[in-house]
């Protein structure tokens, strides 16, 4: 079982790892966003603090949404998916191995382009650990609750900005807590409830999305 | 032959509505009458809440959006739910009906909810001194009319109509699993953000005459929502069995009335 987890997590890497400027592009968006947002608020510093790790967390949330449509389309068209489904192994487990490599691939960067990002906005610098981490939480949960979207959606005309409205109400919760994280250790009350509350959520997320994911593309195939 | 039939139906009673054809007459019967008590409930209600409740002593007339703004408030979350809930039941019994019912409830719930935003907002600007706040309801209502349009895009965008109604009821059941997430989150970030939260619930005790006109209008929205989801299944119903002899029969008989 472990096994087929591990080919399909080497296969999505490998593909990835082809057409790395696919993936970049997601990276630079979020950089570009982040790197938007002084010009439309204003470059006073304290503001910026202020802003800073919001900024961040939407302009995170902004691009795993954008990444979501490539989790399952390529494979749709050419009919890899179709053979997965077929496959004897559990669809839950293949497809949580497609959202892990998912994650790596899009997520990741993220995360550590964050904190430098941070200084950009002058985020304190004890703040920036506690941002990585609520990031590196934050962001799998995101990859699995757009991947039951990507999966609802497949193969619908407009289906990207169907995407967005299916997807973002649900990622409200991992925003408010991931942002939160920070301003709750730069105010002086600790982080731990907020990175508990996310690393809940990731799991909650880990037990659940899978098979949400897993029945939502066998609907889009049958 | 005909005694065993009827044995099978009764045995299994309620199972028999399952079924669009059982159900699409049940549906044409109930739905005039549920609208007809919707309407008088709702006349009687408002004339209740706009004309005998007292005038409150802190909010002055305005409070009375209220006999408007909870009740539907009210059948915009339990709309959900009952959609949550005929989902669940179409996806593990396989009864297209459920699915149809869902999706026939959509629209009023959404209805519903910016019903419950608009004069929320009416509401605010005299005794806020502002249209919108970023209160924990508030925001989960919001966000509630956002899972709302989410699901009827998502079905709407759907041709086939066997995928679009299981997609729906997955998007459905995800939403429900989250909506206490997203309340209780939004709760938390709100006491965060903003120190001394304004109160909606400041009726000190509500008056008797306030407590009926309430519950008249919110009977009326229960009545409103049966009467315009039966038509809507309705009309789902036509479209769907349209390949059937007795939708053709029913369509001529329609068609020569």
């Amino acid at each position: 079982m472990l096994s087929a987890f591990a080919a399909v997590l080497r296969r999505d890497l490998t593909l990835a790892w082809r057409g790395r400027a696919d993936v970049l592009v997601t990276l630079a968006f979020f950089v570009v966003v982040v790197c938007l947002f002084p010009f439309g608020v204003g470059a006073e510093t304290n503001q910026l603090r202020a802003i800073g790790p919001g900024v961040l967390w939407v302009a995170a949330l902004l691009s795993t949404l954008l990444s979501l449509h490539r989790l399952f389309a390529q494979d749709h068209a050419d009919g890899t998916l179709e053979q997965l489904l077929l496959t004897p192994e559990p669809a839950a487990l293949w497809v949580t191995a497609k959202i892990a490599a998912h994650w790596i691939v899009t997520g990741l960067p993220l995360v550590v382009a964050a904190p430098l990002l941070a200084l950009l906005f002058d985020v304190e610098q004890e703040a920036l650990g506690v941002l990585t981490l609520s990031l590196a939480l934050g962001t799998p949960i995101l990859a699995l609750l757009g991947a039951v979207g990507a999966a609802l959606t497949l193969g619908l005309r407009g289906g990207g900005v169907l995407l967005a409205l299916l997807v973002l109400p649900l990622y409200v919760p991992v925003l408010i807590f991931g942002a939160g994280a920070v301003d709750a250790f730069l105010g002086g009350v600790g982080a731990t409830a907020h990175l508990l509350l996310l690393g809940g959520g990731l799991l909650g997320a880990l037990a659940l999305a899978p098979f949400a994911c897993a029945a939502a593309l066998r609907i889009a195939v049958e | 032959m005909r005694d065993l039939n009827e044995k099978d139906l009764r045995g299994k009673s309620l199972m028999r509505f399952a079924s669009p054809q059982v159900f699409y007459p049940v549906a044409g019967r109930f739905a005039p009458w549920f609208a007809a008590v919707a309407a008088v409930l709702a006349v009687a209600g408002l004339y209740v809440g706009f004309f005998v409740a007292p005038t409150d002593f802190q909010q002055g007339e305005v409070y009375r959006v209220i006999f408007i703004h909870v009740p539907a408030a009210w059948m915009s979350m339990f709309v959900y739910l009952v959609m949550a809930f005929w989902s669940a039941v179409g996806l593990v019994l396989n009864t297209r009906l459920s699915f149809m019912m869902a999706r026939a409830l959509a629209p009023t719930g959404a209805m519903f909810c910016f019903v419950a935003l608009w004069t929320g907002a009416l509401w605010g600007k005299p005794t806020w001194g502002t249209y919108w706040v970023w209160d924990a309801r508030l925001t989960s209502q919001l966000l509630l009319l956002f899972l709302y349009l989410g699901y009827i895009a998502l079905t709407e965008a759907i041709e086939d109509s066997r995928r679009a109604d299981r997609a729906g009821a997955i998007l459905a059941l995800v939403g429900a699993v989250n909506v206490p997430i997203i309340y209780f989150s939004v709760q938390w970030w709100n006491t965060l953000h903003q120190g001394a939260s304004v109160s909606l619930t400041k009726a000190p005790s509500m008056a008797t005459t306030m407590l009926a006109g309430m519950l008249l209008m919110a009977l009326a929205a229960w009545a409103y929502t049966f009467a315009t989801a039966f038509w809507r299944v309705r009309s789902l119903i036509l479209e769907r069995e349209r390949h059937t002899d007795w939708v053709g029969a029913e369509l001529e008989r329609l068609g020569s009335r």
